[in-house]
């Protein structure tokens, strides 16, 4: 098996066994139930567009507070020495770091599940939005989660990766709604930045390939930006 | 096995390592003793390839640290300075993960794990979470992770800091034993642990190599002259400067105390190369006086510590 996997399933260990992972989870749930079923059966309709409206903001702070340990911590106990000592890559470390972050997230949308499940029975559901939805937050989550793991490796100190992290993911979220202080020549363009722009194209069930692209660029620069850091520390 | 050359690091500006050549052969148990900030860590975390010198070479067996990382890597077990581990996990859990990280097949890995917890004396906190461990014990949950794969290089920084005589003991006793078939090297400031364990000694100060040998040539090189203590009565100071004075080799004798009853204590010392201790015991028995105590002083690695290390140290 590869190295990753070990990193993974160590880091999901690590994070079942504290009550983080719990606490987080929970009130994640609490607050998009809240917001969710507090206006539902005003609109009377079968639907989870606000749910999905709600998840790019939710995900900018519960995301970093998932990854803000993830390397911070290694930093600050000095167990990063002994991760470096064994015969792993920085390739191996970022990944599997990465995909733990993502998994936490998936986990932390398992529950989810209920919404749509419980509102079909209410009315006439279309699942291409769900289905769209889902796969959105899976984007969305992986490209948070690879912002927070870049926000925890510049930090020995966990407060500090949450807020760097949490920072960046409200900027992406929000700044798709802030266009009118820009100047018309790049309107365009920052709109593109935006996370939540992207997300609701997907989550309105159209599968645009930009959309992906989107989601993918971050990723990939979060992670590259991780191993540039890396990189740095030695 | 370990070839080290002209191993140089600087933090900045500041020279913590500066062209420390080194060859190891395999089999041996090597203790790096130095002063604290000599730069002992330093050289172990180059070593272990945590990270790189900033000039310098560092080879094992055939492989070059710059290109086979990796393959350096498996070959070495390192125990780092604060035995820093996931605090959450439980000791059993974190080998587990160690064994998997370091390739172990997944039917050996029980057995192994079972074996080194034995041997680390493990067995009986396998269930707890690492945060719970004293500090002995979290030593003993480093050393199992750093013999984890069978390595050929051990690589131990302080290993018995923190530990209590029992278990100071105890763990050298495993060095020792790991030292028989694997290289060993250790870093530690306690002098005399490094002369029970280590079979060769390299004390570097100011991250420069200031005595290398083995443990048993640098203890006699270290004393050029040997130092007799003995105590008299019915003598006086005088007497017995000028009856043992002239005797060949005797460089001077020093009056460390004299008591009220007419006990005298004195000092000789002599080159080491001449053993003068029979003359010195017929000059005694010939005179009226009587002897209570003598005894050579041991030379030990920590009159050649104190000396390398005060000295350079005086110099700069």
């Amino acid at each position: 098996m590869r190295q990753f996997t070990h990193i993974l399933k160590k880091e999901l260990k690590d994070f079942f066994a504290t009550p983080i992972a719990y606490i987080v989870i929970t009130i994640f749930l609490i607050v998009t139930g809240w917001f969710f079923f507090s206006t539902f059966f005003l609109y009377n309709q079968a639907s989870l567009r606000n749910f999905f409206n709600l998840l790019p903001l939710i995900f900018a702070f519960v995301i970093p507070a998932i990854t803000m340990r993830l390397f911070a911590e290694e930093l600050s106990k000095g167990s990063y020495e002994l991760l470096m000592t064994m015969p792993v890559t920085f390739g191996d470390i970022i990944i599997g770091k990465f995909l733990a972050g993502l998994v936490m997230t998936a986990a932390m949308l398992l529950p989810t599940l209920a919404y749509p499940i419980s509102i079909s029975f209410l009315g006439q559901l279309d699942w291409g939005p769900v289905i769209g939805g889902y796969l959105g937050a899976i984007l969305l989550g992986g490209a948070f989660s690879a912002i927070g793991l870049f926000a925890s490796s510049i930090t020995h100190n966990q407060i500090v990766a949450f807020i760097v992290g949490a920072a960046i993911c409200f900027t992406l979220t929000l700044i798709d709604k802030m266009l009118f202080f820009f100047p018309e020549a790049i309107l365009n363009m920052v709109e593109y930045l935006g996370a939540d722009f992207h997300f609701s194209n997907i989550s309105k069930g159209i599968i645009d390939s930009r959309d992906l692209i989107y989601f993918i660029s971050v990723i990939f620069i979060g992670l590259y930006g991780t191993y540039l850091v890396l990189l740095q520390k030695e | 096995m370990i070839h080290v050359d002209n191993l140089t690091k600087f933090y900045d500006s500041f020279c913590a390592v500066d062209g420390i050549s080194l060859d190891i052969p395999k089999g041996e148990i090597l203790g790096l003793l130095g002063p604290n900030g000599a730069g002992k860590t330093t050289t172990l975390k180059m070593l272990t390839g945590y990270f790189p010198p900033s000039s310098g070479t560092i080879a094992i067996k055939d492989y070059n640290i710059q290109d086979h990382l990796l393959k350096i890597k498996q070959m070495i077990g390192y125990l780092p300075e604060s035995s820093p581990f996931y605090k959450d996990l439980l000791v059993y859990d974190y080998l587990d993960y160690v064994a998997k990280i370091r390739g172990i097949p997944a039917d050996e890995r029980h057995t192994r794990i079972k074996y080194l917890s034995d041997l680390c004396g493990l067995s009986h906190v396998m269930h707890k979470s690492i945060g719970e461990l004293s500090k002995g014990l979290n030593q003993r949950v480093g050393l199992a992770h750093a013999m984890m794969r069978d390595p050929e290089i051990l690589i131990l920084d302080e290993p018995t800091q923190g530990l209590d005589p029992n278990q100071i003991v105890e763990i050298r006793k495993i060095i020792r034993k790991i030292g028989e078939e694997k290289t060993v090297i250790f870093s530690t400031h306690i002098l005399s642990e490094a002369e029970a364990t280590c079979d060769r000694i390299v004390i570097i100060n100011r991250g420069k190599i200031v005595a290398d040998g083995e443990t048993e040539n640098l203890k006699q090189a270290a004393g050029r002259e040997a130092a007799i203590q003995m105590t008299l009565a019915n003598a006086s100071f005088d007497a017995v400067s000028q009856t043992l004075k002239p005797i060949d080799g005797i460089e001077s004798i020093e009056k460390i105390d004299e008591t009220d009853d007419g006990r005298l204590s004195v000092k000789l010392i002599s080159r080491s190369d001449t053993d003068r201790r029979e003359e010195i015991y017929k000059m005694i028995k010939a005179m009226d006086w009587i002897l209570l105590e003598f005894y050579q002083e041991a030379k030990t690695l920590e009159t050649i510590f104190r000396d390398l290390t005060r000295q350079i140290n005086k110099e700069n």
